[in-house]
């Protein structure tokens, strides 16, 4: 059992503090990749395949060249030579990247051409100006396509299947089963800020401006492809303009890097919106069959959650969407199977929730189904089929305060009363209200990070790691945590991140980020003290002397005996006196093996929903929102309300908007554009409340931190949905829910 | 983008003369033609800027007591313009409901008129598509076509017109003047937009060179003050396309229908008048069965084009709901979600 660590008074962790970037962010002063301009900056621009598969036939070189401005056409004929095939994927959650490897093209909106240019316009018209001929095969779009198979693994490498007691066993002697199918659509990131790069060569050295949720990683990925040291390699990616898992290292980026190794001079390459539908991952479309046996009494027999998903021909990524049913009900059998075609499409990839989102919105629309089934209101169903111990893996939780969660949420939201039949409740217009429920859960994880803190003779004090804050807050919440190890007010300290040559701060992905770079910072910070405290108790000048290693505590920049608040030393004195500049140390963490190995480690939600339905048009609005989320200690509760609000305006999103639609018989996207793929608008977006319930977890890390920023997503969906049944007796299993899907039951 | 030449002209005669060479493309806001030029699906090779024209940017009451508002005038500025709003509430409360406050700002009369098809085959210059490039067919037809016409169209194009301002105006019996190489002329906006037939391309009876300069509403349209509503069902609260709208306006009187107004949108390659409904509902009771009854008439003749069966349906139900609302009276502010089923009425009724 890890200690957890004891709070501070002064402590910076829990405030509230606005974001230390919102000034420079809302004054247009935060510096994006592409804001940056190195002298002699040319302009590169893609040219995508408009075929799926086949081979490019024919670019029609001499005119781009021709056209004014344009300086150079890179093409697989003369792209700088790679150390590394492409395809080769060593590095931890990447992808096969297109690098214009060769003629072929795999799927529509992949990089074909690199048109190199003086001005972005000239090398847009350049890229036209390429008019290319292909060569087009035959393309599969669909998720019924004949060749399935049975994919080993899911997302990042859970079993393919999972099986838990005796399924058939437990339908056979349910009382109640539900059989239902469900189908979410391809959906992609749309990141505000669009993958973009500005590339600059001196020899051999690297010097990048470029959005990565994983500066690390990409270091070593470019390394490896252009056969040159990771330290030789220069990130800045100060701020991200939104990543949600598609920005690590994406082909496009790579190929501006080329582009300016190709002419010798700085290169910006910035994705168009409609090229982001193609080589920077998307989550893929799923097929969900739910399987659901329940006794007479409401006690589930069996759960058998079976996924139909897709990837692309040339890689594998399985969106893992039936793991939210290995956490979240309790029942004596659960299976989890999978299956997957394979689409003339680009990689999918990791997206927000990958998998619990999905998966999230089927399991609770088929648990809200049987809650009806049995007569029983979906709240005390769910209580019903508490899981107090995680049901496939048998392991205790390592905190799980969901009870308090439907609690709390439940009596916010005013749930008590609600009509058990739908179509029961009408507002003063007329309109149909339905109120649904959905338990929201993403796991608490953690990976490898490292970071530095110094603490100077002036009494200031500097901590460094190169974290990435992709919108979410890590300048403000890692300064806190960093502040807090250090005893020091946060005006006394300066925090770096965001840079490659930064300690290793580990991946900003699976909400796990202010557990592993705020988990390194608070070793690093420890260490320190540890170092100033051993020299003052050991100094018969200082106040401290003989308190021991553990009598003191670092406070507002002094450190205080815990026995006696009178006697204590500024820092500065205490280095003064020693001689010394300063201090230093290093912190790493990681996630702890035996804790995984003893623990189940998920936060948990609820989510209560308040839809309006036209009874005869159709038309759905989301009225009210009410989420109560536990997820162990709350590093900075603004900031974490704000987390999840935007998972919460995603489940909405997905449970009404986000459609991409791929033609069936050329496979490309249709409506790749944010005019036609749909996301909310601020009217669309209710009267949100986010409930923080109170969490403490001895566990899961050292700071007691589970992850905040997927989980809004998971439960939401699925109350909408439940939401919109309960207004209009209409279970609507496909998403998102269409105007058609509702009023094709008839008049409501 | 490609390369294009550019010209500010001062004056119509100006703007005329080049707009009238082979290959040019007015340019008002942009908001449209900009984001195609962008795309690739307009080439033109020389934009006419209209914007530093003198004039067409004023809004005119008439002697006869009809307006005319100026080609350039903003949506915005019109659907704000305290005196246009109360005579013709539907039209300020259609142009309320289209896009969002920033392009309204930007939108103006004579473009919003002229905007292309939100049609995603259109848009995609590898698909093959009638319109923009006559003959190559239409990739719309068995693919995603869940929101094209059912009303109007042709084997050759499904694409539907994706304005709210045109369908309370050709209810209304807006009349467009046009200037052009030949001269002055006016066109009633009914016979102002073409369906697709043979020649999806066509869009309008702008001949090359023609410029709207103009748009007139007769004194009888505000005769419709007190009872004139537009409803909008679209796939989300704001900055949303029609899935189906309707504009319906009447004049009641000794509890009698007077004369009744009724266009569709989103339904056809342009706004959709319902003659037909119309002529059935003069002397009718303004209640629910005539309204139903009218709705059906409107759609009679509807037919799908693709996965678009449930949109004939809608289209009938929110006839109904148009015409429902507007014999309820006109609001005496309009809604804060202009347009939409779930604007609840503030206040008291139109005066």
């Amino acid at each position: 059992m890890v200690e957890v660590a004891r709070l501070r008074h002064g402590s910076g962790i829990g405030q509230p503090l606005t974001r230390r970037d919102g000034v420079l962010k809302v004054t247009g002063q935060a510096s994006y990749a592409a804001d940056n301009h190195p002298p002699g900056l040319l302009h590169a621009v893609l040219a995508t395949a408009r075929i799926a598969r086949g081979r490019v036939a024919f670019l029609d070189l001499a005119a781009a060249r021709a056209h004014p401005g344009v300086v150079e056409v890179m093409t697989p004929a003369n792209r700088p030579a790679l150390a590394q095939d492409p395809d080769d994927k060593s590095v931890p959650f990447s992808f096969r990247l297109d690098l214009l490897q060769n003629d072929r093209v795999r799927y529509a909106g992949q990089p074909i051409a690199v048109v190199i240019a003086r001005t972005l316009e000239a090398a847009t018209e350049g890229a036209a100006l390429l008019a290319p001929r292909y060569e087009a095969e035959p393309v599969e779009a669909s998720l019924d396509a004949a060749d399935v198979f049975v994919p080993e693994v899911v997302g990042a490498g859970a079993p393919g299947e999972t099986w838990h007691g005796d399924v058939d066993a437990g339908l056979a002697a349910a009382e109640h089963r539900i059989d239902a199918t469900f189908e979410t659509p391809m959906q992609f990131h749309n990141a505000m800020e669009p993958h973009a790069v500005v590339a600059a060569w001196e020899g051999n050295r690297l010097s990048l401006d470029m959005p990565t949720q994983g500066l690390s990683l990409t270091q070593m990925r470019l390394a490896a492809l252009f056969g040159i040291q990771p330290e030789e390699i220069h990130i800045r990616s100060p701020f991200i303009g939104g990543g949600f898992g598609s920005k690590l290292l994406s082909g496009p980026q790579v190929l501006g890097i080329l582009a300016a190794r190709l002419v010798g001079r700085p290169v910006k390459l910035v994705l168009r919106r409609e090229q982001m539908y193609g080589p920077v991952t998307h989550r893929a479309p799923t097929r969900q069959r739910l399987r659901l046996g329940a006794a007479a009494d409401g006690g589930l027999t069996a759960i058998h959650h079976h996924v139909r998903t897709a990837t692309s021909r040339f890689d594998d990524f399985l969106e893992p969407s039936a793991g939210v049913s290995h956490t979240l009900y309790a029942a004596p059998a659960i299976a989890t199977t999978n299956e997957a075609v394979r689409l003339d499409t680009g990689t999918p990839g990791f997206m927000r929730a990958p998998g619990e989102a999905s998966g999230s919105i089927a399991l609770e629309s088929a648990i809200d189904e049987m809650a009806y089934s049995c007569g029983m209101d979906p709240l005390e169903f769910r209580l019903r089929n508490y899981a107090e111990i995680e049901p496939v893996s048998g392991k205790p939780f390592s905190s799980k305060a969901l009870r308090e969660c439907y609690v709390e949420g439940a009596a916010s939201f005013g749930w008590a009363g609600r009509p058990l039949l739908p179509r029961s409740m009408r507002d003063e217009n007329g309109m149909l209200v339905g109120w649904g429920l959905g338990t929201a859960t993403f796991p608490a994880l953690m990976f490898q990070g490292e970071a530095r803190a110094v603490l100077r003779q002036d009494g200031t004090g500097l901590v460094e790691t190169g974290a990435h804050d992709m919108g979410q807050g890590a300048w403000t919440a890692l300064a806190q945590i960093a502040a807090e190890s250090l005893g020091l007010d946060a005006s006394r300290l300066e925090f770096r991140a965001g840079r490659s040559d930064l300690p290793n701060a580990g991946i900003a992905g699976g909400s796990a980020h202010t557990a592993t770079a705020g988990g390194a910072i608070h070793v690093a910070g420890a260490q320190v003290i540890a170092r100033l405290t051993e020299i003052a108790v050991a100094d018969p000048r200082s106040p401290l002397f003989g308190a021991g290693n553990i009598g003191v505590v670092a406070r507002s920049g002094r450190l205080v005996r815990w026995d006696d608040g009178s006697r204590s030393e500024a820092f500065g004195d205490i280095l003064a006196r020693a001689g010394l500049q300063e201090v230093e140390a290093r912190g790493m963490a990681n996630a702890d093996p035996t804790a995984a190995e003893r623990y189940a480690m998920h936060a948990h939600g609820a989510v209560f929903a308040e839809v309006k339905v036209d009874p005869e048009l159709g038309q759905v609005r989301v009225t009210r929102l009410v989420g109560a989320f536990a997820a162990g200690r709350i590093i900075n509760p603004r900031l974490v309300r704000s987390q999840y609000y935007g998972g919460m305006i995603w489940g909405l999103s997905f449970a009404l908007h986000e459609r991409a639609v791929l033609d069936p018989r050329t496979a490309r996207v249709v409506n790749a554009d944010l005019a036609e793929y749909r996301v909310p608008v601020n009217a669309d977006v209710p009267s949100l409340e986010a409930i923080l319930v109170d969490e403490e977890d001895p566990h899961v890390n050292a700071l007691g931190i589970k992850g905040v920023g997927e989980i809004g997503i998971t439960g939401t969906a699925g109350a909408i949905a439940n939401a919109i049944w309960h207004a209009t007796g209409v279970r609507v299993r496909h998403f998102p829910v269409a105007i058609e899907h509702i009023v094709a039951a008839g008049d409501l | 983008m490609n390369r294009f030449d550019y010209v500010r002209p001062r004056t119509v005669a100006e703007a005329v003369a080049a707009g009238a060479q082979p290959g040019s493309a007015y340019l008002a806001a942009g908001t449209n033609l900009l984001d195609l030029m962008k795309i690739g699906v307009a080439r033109p090779a020389r934009l006419v800027d209209l914007n530093y024209l003198a004039g067409l940017d004023t809004i005119e009451e008439l002697p006869d007591g009809g307006v005319r508002i100026g080609a350039r005038v903003r949506n915005a500025d019109l659907a704000h313009d305290l005196a246009f709003r109360r005579r013709f509430p539907a039209v300020a409360e259609a142009l309320l409901s289209g896009a969002s406050g920033q392009l309204r700002n930007m939108a103006t009369t004579g473009g919003n008129l002229l905007q292309r098809t939100r049609c995603a085959y259109f848009q995609d210059t590898a698909s093959a598509c009638n319109k923009r490039a006559p003959g190559s067919g239409c990739d719309a037809h068995g693919r995603e076509n869940r929101l094209h016409a059912v009303l109007g169209w042709s084997k050759t194009c499904i694409a539907t017109h994706p304005s709210d301002f045109c369908v309370p105006l050709v209810a209304l019996d807006a009349i467009m003047e046009i200037e052009g190489p030949e001269g002055w002329r006016e066109v009633p906006l009914a016979d102002f937009h073409l369906l697709p037939d043979a020649t999806p391309e066509r869009e309008s009876v702008l001949a090359p060179g023609e410029l709207v300069v103009a748009l007139r509403l007769p004194p009888e349209a505000a005769g419709f003050a007190a009872h004139a509503r537009y409803v909008k069902l679209r796939e989300r609260t704001s900055f949303a396309f029609a899935v189906v709208s309707a504009a319906a306006c009447l004049r009641i009187q000794e509890g009698q229908i007077a004369a009744a107004r009724l266009a569709l949108g989103g339904v056809a390659a342009k706004p959709w008048r319902a003659r037909a409904a119309e002529a059935f509902l003069l002397g009718a009771a303004p209640a629910e069965a005539a309204f139903q009854q009218a709705a059906t008439i409107a759609l009679a003749e509807a037919r799908p084009s693709g996965d678009n069966t449930f949109k004939i349906e809608l289209a009938r139900r929110i006839a109904a709901r148009a015409l429902r609302l507007a014999a309820a009276g006109t609001p005496e502010r309009l809604p804060a979600l202009p347009a939409s089923p779930f604007a609840p009425l503030p206040g008291g009724l139109h005066g």
